[in-house]
């Protein structure tokens, strides 16, 4: 267990190093944009002396490593520092809005993983079946619909037309079980569409990897009914790829939703972002982008250690 | 000043504030004669746009969403009528008898959310905090003609302009001039003297407002409560409205109307305003210098098209100078210029420029420039003018494209008053001087007519000033666009203010909930 132990933490480590040169990249990039905070807060009123005014006020006049360096002080002690569009601490601003796209997130995952290991383990089972490509035709056709034309066509039949749901997903503060089924209803839906179908891909080929391999041949022999070769002696090896397909869809949940949660009108953190590059605001553009990249790595690292934890040959590489 | 202020001196539209505050100051309703109100009630409104730059600062007020919100939390010193004439507010009086030096009476007994009267000291620091370029108020151009706001008599400000202005009622009733507490910087609540109390704001996500049981206007507003969202996605909006989701919602695509209509549970207001999209002929460079050429591409723009096709109706054809038909300096029987495909032919083969090949510059960020861009590189071809279009995204279009090229277009919302408009992008000297026209007659006339003071003569010139920018200004206008609103027919009292869509975006105050 503790090579295990250690291997967690080396790769902790390198999340770390990988993290530092994302933040170099994110705040290369974010310079890179056309335009500031000053110029896009005035817009078509940008004069030069109000332009220079605001910039002087925005601290957008320090030379770019010293920002850097002050902004990478700040995220290390836990101080994103302070929004450009509206001067309010951007720590403050992604916590109203983290938990939105983590629920969300959340309860799309509940969903969708369940339901695209099922699709993947039955029609790997019954591979070549009807059922099978009854299934293969299904995913590939949720995969191919753009979100946008699934939510539109949901809330055109389920909102406006039959009016059981909502079209706005308006999250009451403390809602009960069934106000939040309701609301969550529709984007939880759309979202689905668009990862189920991946998942369910991976798993099928995963297991189909497995099932063809000589001990599961042995097993059948032995007379081991098909759910148990498949469930007990197949699934655990196919465990590593199945759980970073899982990981990948999961990651694409919080950056990717930006569709849903303008649809929806859901405060998430993805339109957040897309706000921040209109509004050239840095500070939260970067913190949203350190976001995203620390919740990849954190999920990769989770599915690597399933992945382990699951096969124990790769524990001694 | 001497007591005894000559009333020759009032602008045109506050001649009768005395006899309005007399007779206890309530304003007659904007929209159509309707039954009285009730009150009660909670709406949920969805504007085109909400971001996290959303702000409860009336200074940085940059879309309708913060103009909405705005009037809604704060009063301002007065406040447009449905013919955008300034209507007395937190001002009982203004006047002036140079026009430079104005004396603001303020309304007495109003007090503001926090429980604290309204004084002179808030309006003062409300009028100059524009003036701090750290602010970056978005009306800092305008307010630098504010030499000084000081204490008068008591509950009197007296406010001392650079050069004589007419216009400053109409000026103070636009939502950036709306009256916050004396030094506040932190706006993370809106203390205003509103119709509605602020209770919730988070930018980019909701603003909820409760109603000011306080409010200076006696037994207004109607509403209990206001929640206002943005959903940017013009399907997504009117989806919620027909769902029901939300009872109102701006910037309607006139596509959408058949749709509206056809539940019968909704209704639609048009809003005729001074919105246009024109396309900008640089004056400051060859060829589109040239008078020919520029004439040639007014008389290219097929209004009747741009109007039916683009906008569905829902827009009134203009004719290359600002001014709107319903302003009231807007100038009767001057010539509307047409489609004339031949006439263009004919100055640009004078010009000796048929045949060339020019760039146009269009962008979504000018509301319907892409489309006309097209109308117009047809028209062009037509009579052998090859006009390349280049469409080019919204971000980044007002700093790079915006005036840069010899053809890009342009988007100007809507002002308040003649002299806005003519000042802001007409004026040699503006920095928004779109084509880049100079001309010194149009200047004398623009300072000329600011000071005034005879109504008849002043018309006069805001007249010779559209018939200059008409004939020889280096913009063409093809049309106003309308607004158009969408709500639920439970909802009464709306109509509208043409500053903008939602009533000027003053509807709160106004409406009421009939269910």
């Amino acid at each position: 267990m503790s090579a295990t132990l250690v291997l967690i933490l080396r790769r902790l480590g390198s999340a770390a190093v990988t993290l530092l040169l994302v933040s170099m990249v994110v705040f290369a990039i974010s310079s890179l944009l056309p335009g500031d905070a000053a110029s896009e807060t005035l817009g078509q009123s940008a004069t030069p002396e109000a332009v220079a005014a605001l910039r002087a006020q925005l601290g957008l006049n320090e030379p770019a490593h010293l920002r850097y360096l002050h902004w990478l002080a700040g995220l290390v002690t836990g101080d994103p520092g302070r929004s450009m569009a509206n001067n309010l601490p951007v720590r403050e601003i992604i916590a109203g809005r983290l938990p939105k796209s983590l629920l969300l997130a959340g309860l799309t995952a509940a969903v969708a993983v369940p339901v695209a290991l099922a699709i993947g383990i039955f029609s790997a089972m019954y591979r070549g079946s009807r059922l099978d490509r009854a299934l293969n035709v299904m995913t590939l056709s949720m995969v191919a619909a753009p979100e946008f034309l699934v939510a539109t066509v949901a809330v055109l039949v389920f909102a406006v037309k039959l009016r059981w749901l909502p079209s706005l997903t308006l999250a009451p503060e403390h809602p009960t079980l069934g106000e939040l089924l309701r609301a969550y209803a529709l984007p939880v839906m759309t979202l689905c569409f668009v990862i189920i179908a991946q998942m369910a891909r991976m798993t099928r080929a995963a297991v189909i990897d497995q099932l063809t391999q000589p001990y599961v041949e042995m097993a059948a022999l032995k007379g081991v009914r098909p759910a148990r070769v498949a469930l007990i002696h197949a699934l655990p090896n196919a465990i590593g790829p199945i759980v970073n397909a899982v990981a990948l869809s999961l990651s694409y949940l919080l950056g990717g939703a930006i569709i849903v949660e303008t649809i929806f009108n859901y405060p998430g953190i993805a339109s957040l972002m897309v706000d921040a590059v209109t509004s050239r605001d840095m500070p939260l553009l970067q913190a949203c982008a350190m976001i995203f990249c620390t919740a990849y790595l954190l999920l990769v690292l989770v599915a690597d250690v399933c992945a382990i934890l699951a096969n124990p040959r790769l524990r001694h590489p | 000043m001497p007591p005894d202020l000559s009333r020759r001196g009032l602008l045109g539209g506050l001649a009768e504030v005395g006899a309005l505050s007399a007779a206890g100051g309530i304003l007659a309703l904007p929209g159509s004669a309707q039954a009285a109100p009730r009150r009660g009630g909670r709406i949920r409104v969805a504007s085109v746009s909400s971001s996290n730059a959303d702000t409860l600062d009336p200074a940085k007020g940059a879309l309708s969403t913060d103009y909405v919100r705005h009037y809604m939390v704060y009063s301002g010193l007065t406040q447009f009528d449905a013919a955008l004439r300034p209507q007395p507010a937190l001002a009982e009086t203004i006047e002036s008898r140079d026009r430079i030096l104005w004396r603001i009476k303020l309304r007495k007994g109003v007090r503001f959310h926090d429980g604290s009267p309204l004084t002179a000291d808030d309006v003062i620091y409300s009028l100059l905090r524009h003036k701090d370029p750290g602010l970056g108020s978005k009306v800092k151009s305008i307010a630098a003609q504010i030499l000084s706001a000081e204490r008068g008599g008591p509950g009197e400000v007296l406010v001392r302009l650079a050069q004589a202005n007419a216009d400053l009622p109409t000026i103070l009733a636009t939502s950036h001039f709306l009256i916050v507490k004396n030094g506040v910087r932190d706006f993370r609540t809106g203390n205003g003297a509103g119709p509605f109390r602020c209770t919730v704001f988070k930018p980019g996500v909701r603003t909820v407002a409760v109603r000011n049981a306080d409010y200076w206007k006696p037994g207004a507003p109607y509403l209990d409560a206001v929640e206002l969202i943005g959903i940017p996605d013009e399907v997504s909006r009117v989806n919620a409205l027909l769902s029901g989701d939300v009872q109102l919602i701006n910037a309607v695509n006139p596509r959408s109307t058949r749709r509206i209509g056809a539940t019968g549970r909704h209704g639609l207001q048009e809003t005729r305003s001074g919105l246009y999209t024109d396309l900008i002929v640089r004056q400051d460079r060859a060829p589109t210098g040239s008078p020919a050429f520029t004439e040639a591409m007014k008389h290219l723009l097929d209004r009747e098209l741009i109007r039916k096709a683009l906008f569905r109706g829902y827009a009134t054809v203009a004719n290359d100078h600002p001014i709107p038909p319903g302003n009231p300096y807007y100038l009767q029987g001057l010539p509307q210029r047409v489609y004339d495909p031949e006439r263009a032919k004919f100055l640009l083969r004078r010009a000796g420029l048929l045949g060339v090949r020019m760039p146009l510059y269009a962008s979504p960020a000018a509301e319907g420039s892409v489309d006309m861009a097209s109308i117009l590189q047809e028209a062009a071809a037509n009579i052998g003018l090859n006009l390349a279009v280049n469409r080019v995204p919204s971000d980044g279009y007002w700093s790079n494209h915006w005036m840069k090229h010899p053809l890009t277009f342009g988007n100007t919302n809507p002002r308040p008053t003649a002299d806005l408009l003519f000042s802001l992008f007409f004026k040699s000297d503006a920095d928004w001087n779109e084509s880049g026209w100079r001309n010194a007659r149009f200047d004398q006339l623009l300072m000329a007519a600011r000071g005034e003071a005879d109504e008849a003569r002043r018309k006069q010139m805001y007249g010779d000033m559209q018939v200059l920018v008409h004939d020889q200004g280096g913009v063409g206008i093809p049309v106003f666009i309308s607004g158009l609103d969408a709500f639920d027919r439970r909802l009464k009292g709306f109509g509208s203010i043409p500053i903008g869509g939602l009533m000027g975006y003053s509807f709160a105050e106004y409406v009421w909930w009939d269910a």
